[in-house]
């Protein structure tokens, strides 16, 4: 690939009504990744989203005859040939929905290796964000992508709250997942996820007092 | 070219009417559509071979045997022999001794099946498919061609002097083609024998077809057997014609709904438009595989699928008729108008083709 060729971001979104929270979490998740891929390189940035729902039956027919439909190869290659996923789905039934996994069974099992992969889910309450943990990542392990340490979960709470005193909010973690999927395509060593500044840091690690108390209003 | 029809063997519940044959029905339908196939002057019949129901033909060279009984010209083949979980040796008499009785009439397609279980039934692994693949030939390969052999190997115990009998006919070991959808390493392995390469063709889009003959035709060339446009080709083909279009799709819509492997997944119109399955008028069949050679080259054989999904013997034989009668005498001429010189045929026996060659010179068969 010469330095000149787009960069390619490709989301997938399993979800399954219209509107769908998952595919503007998938939508989210790209324009994080794409705004930081803009500031920190001069190449070009595509961003496609492959909504699962419209290839739902092409999806049973090639899981039945062994072949991919038109419009599904297309989605195949286009999720093989990125240079960074973000993987969406619902939860369904404690885990990552069938239409999501039923896709993945059709990707070859070595067209993902070394590919940075963006988890990410949606479920109406947030005890079942752990399914990012226990049955994408693992998933995507197999496949031998390189899963980014931030996945994020979105409860339907999350789209109209703040973060509170212990967590961050929805908006800071799309931030930093779609920082890490941008410093992940671009090579760069350094996460763009921001560590905590400590001691060794000097002055940086200091909060000025004013913001701290202004951060402790509710806003 | 050769033209003809290759069967899987299933014994499938008619839809239409839930009647199912029991396996002596359908192992006697199997026999009355090889004879039809002769009848109708098709070249080839070729069976698959199961090892587990729904499915009848686990002893292949039984079959063939009494079909080259009642037959004078149909060539005799398989679709496909498994070369991975058969032992080599056998596979070498049994087919040295089909060949005899049948004069020659007689190849064979190599094959690793489709049906994962079948390897530990009889004591393989199915994650050594390739490798088996390639060992077993290779001794199938020296046990024809060299009289007394001392053979080595990972899969099975040594050989030391051992010669399989019989010899094959005059010393011609049987012509072998190797069947495979989807794995380069055997459009290789045929490339490097000088054997054929043959596509199943019927369940997936032909660009794949392509890209696999494409492969194979290029490996044939560099191991030194010929130019790439001489390497020896065979697809298959899937088809149901009745005089009008629509009769055709009315009768077959039910059979291919219901049909095993893509039955119950895509409809009729987007199978038929994504892969070579043609479902019309003996025209539509005729233009649909002409059209193969675009995308293939020129190839030897053609060999179609005509009984299966549960379509009665009857349907079966008239299909037969109207392929024999309709359909193969326009591809022959047509196929043969488009060939360039220097495209050989499939190879036969030398006496199949001494036979061939008396018989084209008999006015009365022009």
């Amino acid at each position: 690939m010469t330095a000149t060729a787009p960069l390619k971001i490709v989301a997938v979104a399993a979800g399954l009504s219209s509107p769908s929270s998952t595919r503007l979490l998938a939508d989210r998740l790209a324009e994080a990744a794409r705004e930081q891929l803009a500031d920190g390189q001069d190449r070009r940035v595509e961003v496609q989203v492959v909504e699962l729902r419209d290839l739902a039956v092409d999806i049973a027919n090639h899981l039945v005859t062994g072949f991919p439909p038109a419009g599904l190869k297309k989605a195949l290659d286009a999720v093989t040939g990125a240079d960074g996923l973000i993987a969406v789905t619902p939860v369904f039934t404690a885990s990552y929905s069938g239409l999501f996994k039923s896709f993945f069974d059709l990707v070859d099992n070595t067209a993902l290796t070394g590919k940075p992969v963006v988890i990410a889910a949606t479920g109406g309450t947030p005890r079942h964000s752990l399914v990012l943990e226990h049955a994408l990542r693992p998933l995507f392990a197999y496949l031998r992508a390189v899963v980014l340490p931030t996945s994020v979960y979105a409860a339907s709470e999350d789209w109209g709250s703040h973060g509170d005193e212990y967590t961050e909010g929805l908006p800071a973690r799309i931030r930093r997942a779609g920082g890490e999927l941008a410093s992940a395509v671009t090579g760069r060593t350094v996460s763009g996820a921001s560590r905590n500044l400590t001691l060794d840091d000097g002055e940086d690690a200091v909060v000025p007092f004013a913001q701290q108390l202004a951060d402790l209003r509710v806003g | 070219m050769q033209f003809g029809i290759f069967t899987v063997g299933d014994v499938t519940t008619d839809p239409t009417t839930g009647t199912t044959p029991s396996e002596n029905e359908r192992i006697k339908a199997t026999l009355a559509i090889a004879l039809k196939a002769e009848e109708v002057g098709l070249d080839v019949f070729a069976t698959g071979e199961h090892h587990n129901p729904p499915f009848v033909p686990s002893s292949p060279t039984t079959t063939l045997g009494y079909i080259a009984a009642r037959t004078e010209k149909l060539i005799l083949s398989t679709s496909t022999t498994l070369i991975t979980t058969n032992d080599p040796v056998k596979i070498a008499e049994d087919y040295a001794t089909l060949q005899h009785l049948a004069d020659g009439r007689v190849d064979l397609m190599m094959g690793r099946g489709n049906t994962g279980p079948v390897y530990p039934w009889f004591g393989k692994d199915i994650r050594q498919g390739i490798p088996l693949a390639i060992e077993n030939y290779a001794l199938l390969h020296k046990l024809w061609r060299e009289d007394v052999v001392d053979w080595e190997g990972k899969f099975r115990t040594p050989l030391q002097s051992f010669t399989a009998t019989p010899r094959p006919l005059d010393g011609v070991p049987p012509f072998v083609w190797h069947g495979s959808i989807r794995s380069p390493e055997i459009a290789e392995q045929a490339a490097f024998y000088g054997d054929g390469f043959f596509h199943n063709n019927i369940f997936w889009p032909m660009e794949h077809t392509r890209k696999m003959v494409a492969l194979y035709r290029k490996r044939y060339a560099h191991y030194g057997h010929g130019t790439a446009e001489q390497a020896i080709v065979g697809l298959g083909g899937q088809v149901f014609m009745r005089k009008n279009s629509q009769d055709a799709v009315r009768e077959f819509r039910p059979y291919f709904d219901n049909a095993p492997v893509y039955g119950h997944g895509p409809s009729l119109e987007d199978f038929t438009q994504q892969t070579p399955l043609t479902v019309g008028s003996p025209q539509e069949v005729i233009e649909r595989t002409l059209s193969f050679r675009e995308d293939v080259g020129d190839y030897q054989r053609q060999l179609f699928l005509m009984d299966h999904a549960g379509l009665p013997l009857k349907t079966v034989l008239e299909q037969l008729d109207i392929l024999g009668e309709e359909v193969v005498p326009v591809l022959r001429k047509e196929f043969a108008r488009l060939r360039p010189a220097g495209v050989p045929d499939a190879p036969v026996h030398p006496a199949v083709a001494a036979a061939r060659a008396a018989a084209t010179a008999d006015p009365k068969e022009l």
